[in-house]
């Protein structure tokens, strides 16, 4: 199969690659421009952890073509930090350990934050069901659930 | 390894909650796990399964997949030896089949290719001709004398007469007269139970990177739980040379135990040493179901007799445990843990392994216990509701203590169980009130834990800072604990010491983390490799100050002269004494080698309530709360976190998570749409206790926290559902189909 050219943005660079006209979303970030932060659990949308933002909306990446993104602004958890400056979702999900092994958190804490910028003051049961497509098999939620909550009522008294 | 018997110690750091040292790489995606590592000139790898669950290979015509463009290398069992060893062969035989597919998704040959894309259309042109033979999954049907064999002439003698080939081993625990225990009983239960297998579920499918040269030099990247075996493994299978094969962990996307052996390993450094090139292999999540993990599916009897006031008289079990097509050894610690907790006087537990046409069973957080235990603690329970008895009274009237001979062998010493009966009581939520359709259920839980063998170096660098290295993979905060003790030992802060996890050619052979062994194992020889730094840095203290070694103390981070010399100099502290080491000796270190006993075991008491919709069938959980003895919680946020995630891999094994095989034997739900772990909005939060009542066999009194929490949730939450619909069940997973069939009959 002949590849496509697409011009994006991800994070807020500009950027050109080549894909595949049946090639995920999630391996063109992963395969051809590196951002392996962006995690595939099953390829069928049921896990979350390739969750990313194409144009303010969260997606499953691995449900997403490659060539969709052509003229697109991507978000990955590759984004969520200013420099050295850990995002308060991130910082809340290290300070109130909501990761053990770590895999889901990628896509987490972009589902998180899509929440966030949507409902600056979701309840919990809001969280848990707006995360309820990303799968943590270590957690149990509980912490996370939580950090998402200590991170929120943070950003709303900044 | 003894505790630390002087120690009325007050913790500095130990039993703090400072941010985990690999946080920031994790939450930025930054941490590398098993798929996100490349190679130069790399080749994407692929496997051929097997689409039937029993099968003779036949032949298998592999020219047309290496004629085509972009193949490097395709690879069968031809291309692999034949291991002496019996248990090398099976690790083998699982990872590529010789003679026979024994189950549905059965690897039987594997390609590497330039793309991912090649590699797959390179699959489909891998002829094969299979003469279909008949097939079992069941346990029952598997033992009976004319089932279908999965695997000729490996049931062992002790195995009795009168059973199909299938049944591999047999084994028997207890002590004590059944029968006059029984004859001693006002009741006495007897029912039959059923448990379906299940996927430890890790959210990150195995993948590794490997390359082999043709002189059997060779790299492994991996994700595994133990990269040590890893190595043993695939030498092994290679025929090469431990010291040659370096092997890497990744960072790892969860394990639970499914990631204690090799799956892809082995058939990557095949195709690598074919090809001349890197292979990767990645499998998708489809091939994670179909051909790693599950744990063992169950068919148990239990009988138990009790007195009116609640006393236990005797007790037995006998478990049916299936493993998949390979022998395995799951049956004996379910038959082992069965009655753990209980202070028995007459006990017998049987167990029977058992093979079948699904996948290799894998090691699953405290394999074997969950389901023998949930099958225990459903009798119990439904003896407590026809005794009209409390349950928390009865498990306090019958719970082991120290001094009580359990019912596996071992006299317990020290054990917390009875300290987290009381704290169950005691908490609101066992007399919080019920509503109508609601129901409380608790069980005891129980796991051995482990030692085994552990390295640790420790070194102290000139500026004043400690790096250890450490031999296993951090699964859920270890790198953590590990730098909490040694900063307790040292005197100081925690952010001065870094810990790594070091790949094969860097440090000695450390066992797999499993068996929850890794803080209590690696954090003893950390703590001793720090004292064997702390007796180096007082001896050059002493030759600083011209005294005798043994006239030095190590006390908060700092040499100090002692007895008729304290006083006479300043202390030294640990950053003084490294800057200077260049001229006192030279570079400080401490290591420690072990293979470390004592591990001692852990107990758990889990509370649940539920509420059942009467018109679905669908549970609920409303509320959970973990009670568990932690010795001494090193990072209390981390336990809390193995408590609370242990507690909801069970509930998702109590109400919805199992293998569904057709009647032709294949696997009929291999993905997270329809193999349903929990999810958010399934759950409440999930309340923790942590008691600590310290580990005779540890410095500072730690315990294995890990595996003991997914034990209790089975028979939680099927006592819970039990009250709550008013009927006994005695089949997980209770999903909703199960529970409205049980309501209807009711009715």
């Amino acid at each position: 199969m002949k590849t496509i050219q697409i011009s994006t943005t991800v994070n807020g660079d500009a950027l050109e690659t080549l894909c595949a006209p049946d090639e995920t979303l999630l391996d063109v970030l992963r395969n051809r421009l590196g951002l392996t932060g962006v995690k595939e659990g099953c390829g069928t949308g049921d896990c979350g952890a390739c969750s990313v933002t194409l144009d303010g909306r969260l997606v499953c990446s691995c449900l997403v073509l490659g060539v969709e993104a052509d003229g697109a602004h991507i978000g990955t958890v590759e984004g969520l930090a200013d420099h050295d400056h850990l995002h308060p979702l991130q910082r809340h999900f290290i300070d109130g350990a909501a990761l053990q092994c770590g895999i889901c958190t990628p896509g987490i804490l972009v589902a998180a934050k899509a929440l966030l910028d949507r409902n600056p003051d979701p309840s919990e049961s809001e969280i848990r069901y707006w995360l309820a497509g990303n799968l943590c098999r270590c957690t149990g939620y509980d912490k996370i659930i939580k950090a998402v909550q200590s991170a929120a009522a943070e950003m709303r008294s900044a | 390894m003894a505790f630390d018997q002087n120690s009325k110690r007050i913790f500095k750091v130990v039993g703090s909650r400072p941010p985990r040292p690999d946080g920031v790489e994790k939450v930025t995606g930054r941490a590398l796990y098993g798929a996100d590592m490349t190679a130069p000139g790399m080749l994407s790898g692929a496997i051929l399964r097997s689409p039937h669950a029993h099968a003779r290979i036949v032949s298998i015509d592999t020219s047309a997949a290496e004629a085509l463009q972009g193949v490097k290398a395709v690879v069968t069992s031809a291309d692999f030896g034949v291991p002496d060893d019996e248990f090398l062969r099976d690790v083998q035989d699982n990872c590529m089949a010789r003679g026979k597919v024994l189950y549905h998704g059965h690897a039987l040959g594997a390609v590497a290719a330039t793309s991912a894309a090649v590699a797959k259309q390179a699959l489909a042109l891998i002829v094969v001709d299979y003469e279909i033979l008949p097939h079992v999954t069941d346990v029952d049907a598997a033992m009976r004398p004319d089932a279908p064999v999965v695997q000729e002439g490996r049931s062992l003698e002790n195995v009795g007469p009168g059973l199909s080939q299938n049944v591999t081993s047999y084994c028997e625990f207890g002590h004590g007269d059944l029968d006059a225990g029984f004859d001693q009983a006002d009741l006495i239960i007897s029912r039959s139970f059923k448990t379906a297998a299940t996927h430890q579920g890790y959210i990150e499918p195995h993948a590794c990177l490997a390359s082999l040269s043709a002189d059997g030099r060779g790299d492994l990247w991996c994700c595994t739980q133990g990269q040590f075996f890893v190595r043993t493994l695939c030498a092994g299978i290679l025929g090469i040379e431990a010291s040659q094969l370096r092997v890497t962990a990744s960072e790892i996307g969860g394990g639970f135990g499914g990631k204690t052996t090799v799956f892809i390993e082995p058939v990557a450094l095949t195709l690598a040493r074919k090809s001349g090139r890197p292979v990767k292999i990645v499998m998708s999540r489809e091939e994670v179901f179909k051909a790693t993990g599950p744990t063992v599916s169950s068919s148990m009897d239990i009988k138990i007799g009790m007195t009116r006031e609640g006393r236990i008289t005797a007790a037995q079990a006998q478990l049916r445990y299936q493993g998949g097509a390979f022998p395995c050894g799951t049956v004996e610690m379910g038959a082992q843990a069965a009655f753990a907790a209980y202070d028995l006087a007459a006990v017998q537990t049987q167990g029977w392994n058992v093979l079948t046409n699904r996948p290799k069973e894998a090691a699953y957080r405290a394999p074997g216990a969950p389901m023998a235990i949930y099958a225990v603690e459903s009798v119990v329970d439904e003896l407590c509701q026809q005794l009209a008895l409390d349950p928390l009274a009865v498990r306090l009237m019958n719970a082991a203590q120290k001094g009580t001979l359990s019912s596996y062998g071992p006299t317990f010493d020290d054990i917390g169980l009875r300290a987290t009966l009381e704290a169950a009581q005691a908490h609101p939520h066992y007399s919080a009130p019920l509503r109508p359709n609601q129901g409380r259920g608790l069980s005891c839980g129980f796991w051995f834990n482990f030692g085994g063998n552990t390295c640790v170096s420790l070194n102290i660098n000139t500026d004043g800072t400690v790096g250890i290295t450490e031999g296993n993979p951090d699964i859920g905060g270890s790198r953590a604990s590990i730098s909490l003790m040694a900063a307790e030992e040292l005197g100081i802060p925690y952010d001065k010491v870094r810990t790594i996890v070091a790949d094969t050619s860097s440090l000695g052979y450390n066992d797999v983390t499993d068996g929850s062994r890794v803080t209590f194992s690696v954090g003893l020889a950390t703590i001793e490799a720090a004292r064997s730094a702390i007796k180096v840095m007082c001896g050059r203290a002493a030759r600083i100050w011209g005294i005798e070694e043994d006239a030095v103390i190590w006390e908060d981070g700092c040499a100090k002269p002692a007895g008729p010399n304290a006083g006479a100099f300043p202390p030294m502290s640990l950053a003084e004494i490294a800057a200077v080491s260049a001229n006192t000796g030279g570079p400080i270190a401490g290591h420690f080698e072990v293979n470390a006993d004592g591990a001692g075991v852990s107990f758990g008491v889990h509370l649940a309530d539920v509420e059942v919709d009467p018109e679905t069938g669908a549970t609920k959980v409303l509320r959970y709360t973990v009670f568990q003895d932690a010795g001494k919680a090193v990072h209390p946020d981390y336990v809390e976190g193995q408590m609370q995630g242990g507690a909801v891999q069970g509930i998702g094994w109590a109400l919805n998570e199992e293998y569904i095989y057709g009647a032709d034997g294949r696997l009929q739900n291999a993905g997270f749409l329809d193999y349903r772990t929990p999810v958010a909005s399934d759950l409440p939060n999930i309340d923790t206790v942590i008691l600590e009542i310290p580990n005779p066999g540890h410095p500072y009194g730690v315990r294995g926290v890990g595996e003991t929490p997914i034990v209790p949730p089975l028979a939680a939450l099927s006592n819970a559902v039990s009250r709550a619909i008013g009927v006994r069940l005695n089949e997980l997973p209770m999903s909703p189909p199960k529970v409205l069939g049980a309501i209807m009959q009711r009715g």
